[in-house]
């Protein structure tokens, strides 16, 4: 079984658009949309949801008001400033460690575990989609992708499937690292902008720090062909391939409007790059 | 007053936003937020003055102490740690630095480590100060240096804040506490979708709130839509013209270069000034 997550570093360069795209090139595989606080795959792929799970994410402490003396070590020990001097606990700021449930003296504490999101498995005209919604401003989105990744792994053992396509969120921090681990290859979807050329930079950098072989799609790449150079050649230099250049192409807004992916609303030449650059991928991942 | 420039989806165009509306002002205090992915100082051009490492702690084994009981493995809420027989493993990309490990170690074997969580900049910019965070490659955890960078807010001036997109800690950290947030959007189910998340955060925290529509002249008209029923002011529209991109793909300012649009983020600066008010 190989996997494949899709990242960017930038948010916005057509990562999504990109994924949807390949779940109609290729049959034996499972999708999974780890962008889990604004996921948005299902948008194009239209999952019917076969099961639904709580994602038990958080835990929060609640503090036995006649039990608790005041003594303070609760805040002494938060490393999250999450409990004020009133002993008032702030729902954002908590982490969920338990630490001041462990250190108080009076056993004053408790930890109520919190449901923070939820996650799904369905089934899509393309096959299984692995996807899930993380509750409105919750954190530890990294153990909800953990948890959508190894639910993924399951369903393609389970039904004899050999590829698992990701599509990651923005950034490089928590959610991002945990849809990389154990990627056989990363594609990142960068654009020719100097914002894109950073990020590119920085996402790349996580990769070779865990590892993990990447390669490069441009997208967009004729609105600025210097920079589009430039990353080609950096790229060059870092031995990494570039293995597609995407036009910018309105066609992608006609497409997602009517809440289709590229490769299912057109037949156009933009589309047929986008499968050329798949079939390139697929012979790296030697699925 | 504090203007916190958030989106949901990536891409539409809060950095964009972000930078023109500083730009178009005399003196503000600039703080780029999105620590994961920071792009502000390209458009701002910043001459940086002073840099610091804010620190982030991991365990470390002290061997001899150790006697393998398993306590800090039991109590890391984000399995960090495992101990199999004799040895002790330690995944620092999981640590969340919650101390509780070596904190609880009946033996004290474990004392802490100091690593670089990120870096913080500061810096001018004509009567602009800019800071901005930026997360060691290989760090997992951005929201401490997003707190670390907001420490440096200056009571009573003019702050606007670029946040990182997406709706979960990141964003609530840099977010929180503002007086005012800024939605960028785009006229997509995408941009739609991320847009209601995003409501539903800053509703949550309580924080007044407007949208600005970018590239408003592609896609569909539900954005709009969706805030008239909902009665939520659109501040700005932005369309999609090929100048516009290519200033930001060269990391050029819109405002810099079209008084029109130094106008129109003045005015918006000023709008957002007067919901405050109220």
């Amino acid at each position: 079984m190989k996997t494949l997550t899709v990242i960017s570093g930038k948010g916005g360069t057509g990562k999504t658009s990109l994924v949807a795209s390949f779940a109609s090139f290729f049959n034996n595989k499972v999708m999974v949309d780890c962008d889990v606080d604004a996921a948005n795959l299902h948008l194009l792929l239209h999952p019917e949801i076969k099961k639904s799970f709580n994602f038990k994410g958080g835990k929060l402490p609640i503090i036995d008001k006649d039990r608790c003396s005041q003594c303070g070590k609760c805040i002494e020990v938060c490393q999250f400033d999450a409990i004020d001097k009133d002993f008032r606990v702030d729902p954002l700021s908590c982490e969920g460690c338990s630490l001041c449930a462990r250190i108080c003296p009076e056993k004053a504490i408790k930890m109520e575990e919190k449901i923070t999101g939820y996650w799904y498995i369905s089934d899509t005209k393309y096959g299984p989609l692995v996807h899930a919604r993380l509750g409105i401003g919750e954190g530890n989105s990294g153990k909800l992708v953990t948890q959508v990744r190894n639910t993924a792994e399951e369903v393609a053992q389970e039904k004899g499937l050999n590829l698992i396509i990701i599509d990651g969120s923005p950034g490089i921090g928590c959610p991002v690292v945990a849809s990389l681990t154990g990627a056989d290859l990363a594609l990142i979807v960068t654009e020719p902008t100097l914002s894109g050329v950073s990020d590119l930079e920085r996402i790349g950098g996580v990769c070779d720090h865990f590892g993990i072989q990447w390669v490069v799609c441009i997208n967009k790449f004729d609105i600025n062909l210097d920079n589009t150079k430039r990353i080609e050649k950096e790229c060059y230099l870092h031995g990494v391939q570039v293995v597609g250049k995407i036009p910018f192409d309105t066609s992608f807004i006609e497409a997602l409007v009517r809440g289709k992916s590229l490769a299912e609303y057109s037949t156009s030449k933009t589309t047929q790059q986008i499968k050329d650059m798949w079939n390139r991928i697929f012979n790296i991942l030697n699925v | 007053m504090i203007v916190s420039v958030a989106s949901g989806k990536g891409g539409t165009g809060k950095t964009t936003v972000a930078v023109n509306l500083a730009l178009s002002q005399d003196k503000v205090q600039f703080l780029d937020c999105d620590v994961e992915a920071p792009n502000a100082s390209i458009f701002l051009k910043p001459l940086i003055q002073e840099k610091k490492i804010v620190p982030f702690f991991i365990p470390r084994l002290i061997k001899e102490k150790c006697n393998f009981c398993k306590l800090c493995s039991k109590v890391c809420e984000w399995n960090a740690i495992a101990v199999i027989k004799d040895k002790w493993l330690f995944f620092p990309e999981l640590c969340h630095s919650c101390s509780a490990c070596w904190t609880l170690c009946p033996q004290n074997a474990l004392e802490k480590e100091e690593k670089e969580l990120g870096v913080i900049e500061k810096g001018k910019v004509g009567k602009i100060e800019f800071i901005h965070g930026k997360l060691t490659i290989g760090q997992t955890v951005a929201p401490p240096l997003i707190k670390q960078v907001k420490k440096e807010i200056r009571k009573g001036e003019d702050v606007i804040i670029d946040v990182a997109p997406g709706t979960s800690c990141p964003m609530v950290e840099a977010v929180k506490g503002t007086d005012f947030c800024l939605l960028v959007t785009e006229p997509t189910p995408f941009g739609l979708n991320d847009l209601t998340l995003a409501i539903g955060v800053v509703k949550e925290l309580n924080i007044p709130f407007g949208v600005v529509i970018n590239r408003f002249d592609v896609g569909d008209k539900k954005v709009e839509n969706f805030c008239e029923k909902n009665n939520i002011p659109i501040l700005l529209k932005i369309p999609l013209e090929e100048r516009i991109a290519k200033y930001y793909s060269k990391g050029e300012v819109l405002v810099a270069k079209d008084e029109k649009w130094r106008e129109k983020f003045k005015q918006l600066f000023q709008k957002i000034k007067e919901k405050v008010k109220k």
